[in-house]
């Protein structure tokens, strides 16, 4: 179930491996349960592959060294995946991605350590607020789901006229109920002033089936993308 | 060669839990009366040639795209030497 499926007329999605990345194979299968085809990106590549939209995946990439995201921003396949996105492409990033997304300014905001200093790890309750985007058009406005957190540096931070704008434009894109790890205004993800990128802290690609994680609220954030893209 | 050294640190009004983890460890310890910590990071760097404008201009910019990220920190670049001796 590794590697890439082959032919059809599915969309195309890409998940990039940096070093370091830990859910791609988990992002990969989430795509390909969405009903569409998963293709492997190589963080090294000037290569997107044709595809039709891209996931940054979790994990830990160049070790987190620096900062989050600071170094995998600069692999060569992120220059390709920033002109794509400038040219509206979907774009997911998950997690760590969220991360290199903030890092390359395309959303704006950062994400430090957690308030708390600990890594959370839970099955998270969070609340769809935005339904515009590439990424969550297959969800109700104010949808209440059901989705794996797992970071240690997840807690969301910008100047408050960027959280005032944010919020006035509606793309805080998904909030915590409750608030785990410090984020301000309890933001778990955020979109572009366009809706074809967005970052998300949880991980959606953890609860697409039944048998692991906690059902499968995520599933949606992938079946969306369909909708665009068909 | 020229040395230069650039620090960087959380800006004032982002929460530092790092620092806040190092002050809540030193009473422990037995040190008192430590009202704020805040952790940053320094980067010495070496670099070939004189200490020119361009140069300093040079590592204003690694700063400003690779060594510090704007939107949660700040930085300083600070000229440490400039000697032949240097290697």
């Amino acid at each position: 179930m590794n590697g890439n499926d082959v032919g059809g007329a599915r969309p195309r999605v890409g998940v990039v491996t940096f070093p370091g990345s830990l859910d791609d194979v988990d992002a990969r299968r989430a795509v390909r349960l969405a009903g569409a085809e998963a293709v492997a990106l190589w963080h090294g590549d000037h290569d997107l592959q044709g595809v039709d939209a891209v996931v940054l995946p979790g994990g830990f990439s160049y070790g987190d060294y620096l900062r989050c995201g600071a170094i995998a921003r600069f692999a060569p396949v992120m220059s390709q995946v920033v002109d794509a996105a400038r040219e509206g492409m979907p774009v997911l990033g998950i997690c760590n991605g969220f991360q290199i997304l903030c890092e390359t300014h395309l959303l704006p905001g950062a994400l430090i350590r957690n308030d708390r200093r600990k890594f959370g790890c839970l099955d998270q309750r969070l609340v769809i607020e935005n339904n515009k985007t590439a990424w969550t058009n297959a969800y109700d406005a104010g949808q209440e789901v059901t989705i794996v957190l797992k970071n240690g540096e997840g807690s969301y931070v910008a100047d408050n006229p960027t959280l005032d704008m944010l919020e006035a434009e509606g793309r805080v894109v998904a909030r915590y109920v409750g608030n785990p790890n410090g984020s301000q205004r309890a933001i778990a993800g955020v979109t572009n002033e366009a809706g074809n990128v967005v970052g998300l802290m949880p991980h959606p690609e953890h609860a697409v089936e039944d048998l692991c994680g906690p059902g499968t609220d995520g599933l949606a954030f992938f079946t969306s993308l369909l909708g665009v893209l068909v | 060669m020229t040395r230069v050294v650039v620090d960087v640190m959380p800006k004032p009004e982002i929460l530092d839990p790092q620092g806040k983890a190092v002050q809540g460890a030193l009473p422990r310890l037995g040190f008192q009366g430590v009202t704020e910590v805040r952790q940053g990071k320094r980067f010495e760097l070496e670099i070939e040639g004189e200490a020119t404008p361009e140069l300093l201009a040079d590592v204003e910019r690694m700063a400003e795209l690779l060594l510090s990220n704007p939107v949660i920190e700040d930085y300083q670049v600070t000229l440490v030497e400039t000697a032949e001796t240097l290697s």
